[in-house]
């Protein structure tokens, strides 16, 4: 750490990790050098993908008149149609080292496979992954007429993509191939056992080269990219990533449903940390309305949405008229609200409020706060329970930031935090601790018996009574309360489900968005295109938020900064003969790939390619198998349900 | 149940792309061990798998299949096929177990790419079980041809009862609770019996007098009904003029 630090020139903070900026934590110290990952701090998987996202957007802005400079475009020969040839399958089968080889008996492999039906070649390979064995199935391929390619050897998860590459080289159609995995599913799994592994590999390729036979070419399509972004949101999050994406030098309308930006951050005086957040916000919205390459729509509301990747049209009502706007790519940071409780006197007592409310009085200065010789918080409102059970997760933070604030203003004050579970998690523990210092007394309280609050009169003063079992005394405190602040969860925004409807993407059961793989995509969306980024996501801080507007601005210009997109070869298409236009494909398709379309003989379902992810779901529920996935087709899987035996 | 403990099963599993292929891979390189004679088949969702694949595997003699998806919920795409293959699945065993071969042949399994353990388990147990089961038929004491009349039977019906599924056999709500009540109700008993077990019987008795005419008792006798449940039945057809009785030999046969 240290030696990494002196030789780029970074400094430390007091833990040893790296110092960031508070208000953009993958920066570090020295501007032009941004960090990811576990350098900053304690992280799991996906904030250290986001994180590293984040930095793609700010290398971005900094190196945006370079980009594409150094890409070289790869020329690959001429495709040969076979769809006219007899089939002419090679088999390579690799011996991954000793992974394989030293269970399967390849040698007998390589003459099984030259037995078998349309197999005109076949041969091993030591490391056949590597460039060099890969470049010589290229040749392989066009010195013997190849026409099929079955290579036996690991997952197609992983190497599938290099191998149909090497096709393409040899001037064949990359979907003219499959992969025998004789290694996670053979070798490895029956190790102990060579001969019934040798028996399984060949198994394995005979289903393999039993499918490949039936493989048809397939043509991918290029699809050229819009470069708009929208962006869905003018919070912190939103108005973030739409200025990172401008000053990478893209055009980037944003929608704000209010009459104002800024969003549930202007109601946040400061960080745990420290940080001016209207200040920073002030700033950020300036930027925004200075920046000519963005858009602002306020009062802006989605009526609809269509396209797909690169090529989305969204129409837009906003202050009285119908925008619509072309864009490649969408940012989804709608944003949170916070719960409206209904617990404990709240909307009953003026005395008691919520924990953003307690931050916004101490900002005012009002009286009330330095005059108070009891202040009660509460964790948990709302959350953590059977119809909300999920943690706030910035809560705990939040009323330790607080209490350390009265305890400046009001040093008399005395504060309880009745809590559950206190998760002033990474550094925030450090507050944690000097608020303990600081006589703030925290108190644990069970789901089962929560504490009560009561509103009173007491020697001619108006109270709050709280009374709360404490388990490591045993007995109920009471305590008389002259304010009492709630940690009301974090919900999200009212239009999320509308929106999600609207891009169709994925929604937790918890109603916020749902991202398309928690560690390896934090901010995509299953659907291609689109992003989200802020609590719209879950309840995040908001250095964290800034964190993963960055992320997804360096996702959606990646996308963008491509002038086509490639579309899988892999969809459905529809045998219109056969098509009893029964609707059953178009009811499950909730991507909406498929229509019915007028023909002379009547209404038949009708695929857009584009749309289509390749899932086969409609394939399945088709009574009369008209519309089929391409590349799993029901005669290919036949063929392997068949060669199994 | 078989007693022959050299019986070895023939099985395969079909398994998604995201998850359950994942977890396999997985499995592999923390080199869990299981059976070898298991082979696996990938496909991009367990949506894909088809009342045509499975009943095409049986066909074939394999003793045992499994579907292996992403868990409920966490489907790679936004359709959230695993609940199709669920419900399909469902009404796959329900068939099975109408025709007389244990239903325990078919299994569902969900399986994340992160599960490797979970898979090894998995092909360990379900390995076990289906040889404990035996083979295809035998174990059922099912005549190799009745049983090749009854999966033809099923498969010549399949296109209606993938219209049952997406008609018919819906959730309303897309959680494990709901599928998992909805598959295990009355109600599903119900629709089962109104929509398909009819249908299904008059099928297999069609396919039985393709081969030649026979009397109540005898059809009842095959396929394993009573009587009176083969009467009612050919009543019906009889009625829709699907099939005729023939006073004099007093046996049914194909209008």
């Amino acid at each position: 750490m240290e030696h990494l630090a002196e030789t780029f020139g970074i400094e430390l903070d007091l833990h040893g990790f790296c110092k960031t900026d508070p208000a953009t934590p993958i920066r570090t110290t020295r501007p032009g050098i941004f960090i990811s990952g576990a350098f900053a701090g304690p992280v799991d998987i996906p904030e250290s993908v986001v994180a590293a996202s984040g930095t793609s957007a700010l290398t971005g802005e900094l190196l945006r008149t370079r980009r594409g400079k150094l890409s070289k475009a790869r020329v690959y020969p001429a495709e040969r149609d076979v769809s006219q040839d007899p089939v002419r399958v090679g088999v390579f089968a690799c011996h991954c080292g000793a992974n394989i080889g030293r269970i399967v008996d390849i040698p007998s492999l390589v003459d099984y496979a030259r037995t078998l039906e349309g197999v005109v070649h076949a041969e091993e390979g030591l490391f056949i992954c590597s460039t060099d064995a890969a470049g010589k199935i290229s040749n392989t391929i066009k010195e013997k007429g190849l026409n099929r390619v079955v290579v036996a050897a690991c997952t197609p998860r992983t190497h599938e993509p290099l191998f149909r590459d090497t096709l393409r080289e040899g001037g064949i159609n990359q979907y003219l191939f499959d992969m025998a995995n004789i290694r996670e599913h053979c070798s490895w799994v029956h190790s102990k056992q060579k001969e019934e592994a040798s028996k399984k590999a060949k198994d394995i390729v005979r289903m393999s080269v039993a499918r490949t036979i039936n493989l048809e070419s397939l043509q991918e399509f290029n699809l050229p990219v819009n470069k708009t972004a929208l962006v869905v949101g003018g919070g912190l999050a939103g108005m973030t990533s739409a200025l990172n994406i401008a000053s990478q030098g893209f055009e980037v309308h944003l929608l704000e449903k209010n009459a104002d930006l800024g969003g549930m951050a202007l109601r946040i005086p400061t960080t745990l940390e420290g940080m001016d957040v209207p200040e920073h916000l002030r700033d950020l919205i300036r930027q925004v309305y200075q920046h000519p390459l963005i858009y602002v729509s306020h009062d802006a509301v989605i009526k609809d949405v269509s396209g797909y990747v690169g090529n989305f049209l969204t129409t837009v009502k906003t202050e009285g008229r119908i925008k619509k706007i072309k864009h490649g790519a969408a940012i989804l940071a709608t944003g949170a609200d916070e719960y409206i409780p209904t617990e404990y006197l709240y909307g009953e007592n003026d005395k008691v409020i919520t924990s953003v409310e307690l931050g916004e009085e101490i900002v005012r200065g009002e009286k009330r706060l330095s005059e108070a010789e009891n202040l009660v918080m509460i964790q948990c409102v709302g959350c953590r329970q059977e119809d909300r059970n999920y943690c706030s997760r910035v809560c705990c933070s939040h009323s330790v930031k607080n209490a350390l604030k009265l305890k400046k203003i009001n040093p008399k004050l005395d504060i309880y935090i009745l809590f559950r579970d206190m998760r002033t998690y990474g550094f925030s523990e450090d507050y944690y601790r000097k608020a303990s210092d600081n006589d703030v007394k925290f108190i644990r309280y069970e789901p089962e018996d929560k504490p009560r609050v009561v509103a009173l009169t007491d020697g001619g003063k108006e109270i709050l009574r709280v009374s709360v079992p404490d388990p490591v005394l045993g007995k109920r405190l009471v305590i008389d309360a002259d304010l009492v602040a709630l940690a009301a969860a974090v919900i999200p925004s009212a239009g999320t489900r509308e929106v999600a409807r609207l891009f169709k993407v994925a929604m937790s059961q918890d109603g916020f968005f749902q991202e398309a793989h928690v560690k390896l995509r934090p901010v995509d969306f299953a659907a291609e295109g689109v992003f989200l980024c802020g609590t719209a996501h879950y309840p995040k801080h908001i250095s964290e938020t800034i964190i993963q507007a960055y992320g997804a601005a360096g996702r959606a210009v990646t996308l963008l900064s491509r002038d086509t997109v490639t579309a899988s070869g892999s969809v459905c298409e529809v045998k219109e003969n056969e098509c009893i236009s029964c609707g059953a494909c178009i009811s499950v398709c909730t991507y909406g790939a498929i229509a019915f379309h007028d023909t002379p003989a009547g209404i038949k379902a009708d695929v857009n390619s584009v749309l289509c992810k390749g899932d086969g779901l409609c394939n399945a529920v088709c009574p009369t198998s008209a519309i089929s996935l391409k590349h799993y087709t029901d005669e290919e899987l036949f063929c392997q349900i068949d060669a199994a035996l | 149940m078989s007693t022959d403990h050299n019986f070895q099963p023939k099985m395969i599993g079909i398994i998604c792309n995201w998850c359950c292929y994942g977890g396999a891979d997985l499995c592999g390189v923390s080199r869990f061990q299981y059976p070898p004679h298991i082979k696996l088949i990938r496909v991009m969702c367990s949506a894909r798998v088809d009342l045509l694949h499975i009943l095409r595997a049986f066909t074939n003699g394999i003793d045992g299949i499994f579907l292996g998806g992403c868990h409920l919920c966490d489907c790679h795409y936004v359709t959230g096929g695993n609940f199709n293959a669920y419900s399909m699945v469902q009404v796959c065993r329900k068939i099975m177990e109408f025709i007389g071969i244990y239903p325990e042949r078919l299994r569902l399994e969900w399986v994340s790419a992160g599960e490797g353990i979970r898979f090894a388990n998995f092909m360990n147990e379900y390995s076990s079980e289906v040889t404990k089961l035996g083979p295809l038929g035998k174990a059922e004491g099912m005549d190799e041809k009745v049983l090749a009349i009854k999966l033809e039977s099923v498969t010549r019906l399949i296109p209606y009862i993938k219209l049952v599924l997406t008609r018919k056999l819906l959730v309303p709500e897309r959680t494990e609770e709901a599928y998992h009540r909805f598959f295990n109700s009355e109600e599903f008993d119900r629709l089962f019996e109104e929509l398909i077990a009819d249908k299904l019987a008059i099928s297999l008795i069609t396919s039985l007098l393709r081969e030649k005419s026979l009397s109540s008792g005898a059809i009842a006798g095959s396929l394993g009904m009573s009587p009176s449940e083969v009467a009612r039945h050919m009543n019906g057809s009889a009625k829709q003029g699907l099939v005729r009785y023939d006073v004099n030999s007093k046996c049914y046969a194909l209008a």
